[in-house]
């Protein structure tokens, strides 16, 4: 890690040690919005950290502004501070003013495209996207949408917005959307296609899953040296032990995945690598979450203990932005595609 | 909460020059690797074939890392990773000098006398010299601090009697560094123990007999000694001070490359067998399966440079062979469900001869170099839980 990301990651730990307290992570499971930690998060500059500083945004590097992500995995940061990341990134990308709040963007699903019409000096946004992360909770959505060939970001105001609601298994909002003809006049034609968005949307997802697996690892070890039965910490008996090696290993792996493909991202969203992090970390979630959750026992197994802010996120996250089968596809396809005597070179190419 | 600072890994350090270095390799192994079938590069580093290391040697590709002054070449752990890789993935026979280059090479250059080292390290690095470790006993494999062989101080040196087993390569080896009871264990049972130079060829009193593995090859031996004498000039290190040194050599080997490529031969057979257009639920398992290596190729070459820098990243070290030989052990798994065919060591076919060679070597590859358990159980140190 660079001197400088180091420094960043320092002081967002401590921002969200601060605001990421039980208390308000039970709040927003309630549904409220955390207004103090957003406000701490916009005052950091983490929610601009994709914006440059010419548009008026903290203007982060790409791979400093995704490590703060690890660390928001690790404290469940129960805000959109990925997808406003993401918002601001995409509408610097086609050059339109990045407004202040939480923003979300659409679609965000595979298959889902949305289309976009001249009227006059505004643009019409029509078709549906569903499962759009805290989209309700968020004041503006950002579109990807097709026009006449080319990919147009616009601004739109979600009270124009059909919603349904829904919820990820965290308890965060994933609504359908439906624009029917809404309209934006803040927009503008970018460089950035669906697959661009949903690449770095994963490795988004894989850096908060790998922060996540940081802290249940960690929630874990502790509670398996202090729970006592049969006499000692139920650490001390080696079949607990086995699995948390194994814990320790997928966290590990989860973590290494999401760096590279941090250090990817910056100059090639198209890299293998992503996609090795959201298949590598997203297995890690499945098989973390059920040894954290077997360790705890009931406890764990309670929304009085704070283990599920973090393994219903896990469940959540593996799954979006594409789960481990649909990138695995994709580079699976990729390796086949290119042949038996390349699949070596493709894997050391990738770095 | 609980501190995991033992089981940190540090980025891999950056290294582009690494690739000028993997074009020289593949270059070399276009021209040189043997002919023979794709078999013979199945599950033991490749087989042994003493004029690929001379090659190799020549290439100034053994003892990469160490003195000139010892035949050495003073390049980079980092450079010396691409190398092994390189050689690994391609199924070359690198078995011959494997031992003696990871981990018998450095240890003599750790603690060995000036003499040992002038005599010996050329020689490996020049692919003329092969080693085997003489560790496991009969009652003796993952206990190791249990060893029973001993060595008996007498005049002028030791005389050595006991069985070492599980030994590889000891029929095709030079020496042997072997480890042998000469004090008492005391209260921590790590004391009492030494190592030896034993050269396999000319000393006197040595017996190896054949223990053929599970698919019919012969790897293993077991090696009597019977009153064998070692001068004292044999010694290796300091005496008394062989659980120390035997442990420190386990940690260059566990991370390398060799604890996730094991059953690379087959994945490149599996992709042949697919076809460049499979089906989606192939695609899937193949696109885990580069995922799995990637990352496990991260993690081993962080292990690299934190060794580079001078780190003793033990139970990292335990962590990536843990995860590298599990992913290991599922690919014969795997492949034997995307394809539909019997395993056959002898079929002319390549997918189906690799697939019963891998499957057949499969259960060695959590046992060798520190059982699953036994990683695991170092892992959980790191966590603080021992």
């Amino acid at each position: 890690m660079s001197e400088a990301r180091g420094l960043v990651r320092e002081a967002a730990e401590r921002l969200f040690e601060k605001h990421c307290s039980v208390e308000t992570l039970r709040r927003a499971d309630g549904g409220e919005f955390p207004q103090v930690l957003w406000r701490a998060l916009a005052e950091a500059g983490y929610t601009s950290a994709l914006v440059p500083e010419s548009a008026g945004g903290a203007g982060l590097e790409m791979a400093d502004a995704l490590s703060l992500l690890i660390s928001a995995g690790r404290h469940a940061v129960p805000a959109p501070l990925a997808e406003t990341m993401l918002a601001g990134w995409l509408l610097s990308s086609a050059g339109v003013s990045v407004p202040e709040g939480p923003l979300t963007i659409a679609p965000v699903r595979e298959g889902e495209q949305l289309r976009a019409r001249r009227d006059g000096a505004l643009w019409r946004i029509e078709g549906t996207a569903t499962r759009v992360p805290w989209g309700r909770q968020c004041g503006r959505i950002v579109v990807l949408a097709q026009s006449d060939g080319q990919n147009l970001v616009a601004l739109v105001a979600a009270a124009d917005v059909e919603f349904s609601n829904g919820h990820n298994v965290a308890g965060e909002p994933r609504d359908d959307l439906v624009f029917a003809g809404v309209k934006s006049q803040q927009a503008g034609v970018s460089p950035v296609a669906g697959g661009a968005l949903r690449a770095l949307g994963a490795v988004m997802r894989s850096a908060q899953m790998a922060g996540a697996l940081q802290s249940v690892l960690e929630m874990t070890v502790q509670y398996a040296q202090e729970r006592v039965q049969f006499g000692r910490p139920i650490g001390r008996f080696q079949a607990v032990q086995q699995n948390l090696a194994v814990l320790a290993g997928q966290a590990a792996a989860a973590t290494a995945a999401a760096e590279a493909a941090i250090e990817a991202a910056a100059h090639d969203l198209e890299s293998p690598v992503v996609a090795a992090a959201k298949i590598r970390a997203g297995e890690a979630a499945g098989i973390c979450a059920a040894i954290a959750h077997q360790v705890h026992g009931a406890i764990g197994f309670t929304q009085e203990h704070r283990l599920h802010y973090s393994t219903r996120r896990l469940w959540s996250w593996r799954d979006e932005f594409g789960s481990e089968a649909w990138w695995a596809g994709r580079l699976g396809g990729a390796a086949a595609a290119a042949g038996a005597d390349r699949l070596w070179h493709g894997i050391t190419a990738a770095g | 909460m609980a501190s995991l600072d033992n089981l940190t890994f540090a980025p891999p350090p950056p290294f582009a020059q690494g690739e000028v270095l993997r074009a020289e390799v593949r270059a070399f192994l276009a021209e040189h690797m043997p002919e023979r079938a794709i078999t013979q590069g199945v599950g033991s580093w490749g087989g042994s074939d003493r004029e690929f290391s001379r090659k190799m040697g020549a290439r100034g590709w053994i003892g990469m890392t160490w003195p000139r002054r010892y035949g050495g070449h003073e390049r980079s752990a980092l450079e010396r990773y691409v190398v092994l890789e390189e050689m690994l993935a391609s199924g070359a026979p690198v078995s011959g000098h494997w031992v003696a280059d990871r981990q018998s090479g450095p240890l003599l250059l750790r603690v060995g006398t000036e003499e040992q080292k002038r005599a010996i390290l050329p020689r490996i690095a020049a692919g003329e010299c092969s080693f085997c470790i003489g560790m496991s006993e009969p009652d003796s494999g993952s206990d190791l601090a249990s060893v029973r062989t001993r060595a008996a101080a007498v005049d002028g040196g030791f005389r050595i009697n006991g069985t070492k087993l599980w030994t590889s390569n000891a029929h095709r080896s030079d020496y042997m560094i072997l480890l042998a009871r000469t004090g008492e264990a005391g209260e921590h049972r790590h004391g009492g123990l030494t190592q030896f130079l034993v050269e396999l060829k000319t000393t006197q009193g040595i017996s190896i007999r054949p223990v053929h593995n599970l698919a019919g090859e012969h790897h293993f031996n077991e090696v009597v000694f019977q009153d064998v004498f070692l001068p004292a000039a044999n010694v290796l290190g300091e005496a008394g001070g062989g659980w120390q040194q035997v442990t420190s050599e386990l940690a260059f080997e566990r991370s390398g490359p060799e604890r996730f490529l094991s059953a690379f031969t087959l994945l490149v057979e599996l992709t042949r067998a697919l076809g460049p257009a499979p089906s989606e639920r192939a695609c899937i398992a193949l696109g885990r399966i580069v995922a799995h290596i990637a990352t496990l190729r991260r993690l081993s070459r962080s292990v690299a440079g934190m060794l580079q820098a001078g780190a003793n990243p033990a139970q990292q070290a335990a962590l990536v062979k843990d995860l590298g030989t599990t992913l290991e052990q599922e690919i014969p798994e795997i492949a034997r469900q995307l394809i539909d065919e019997e395993p056959d060591r002898d079929s002319t076919r390549d997918f189906v001869a690799v697939l019963a060679r891998t499957m057949m070597n499969a259960p060695s590859f959590s046992i060798r170099g520190g059982t699953r358990e036994i990683l695991r159980g170092m892992i959980a140190r790191g966590l603080g839980l021992r």
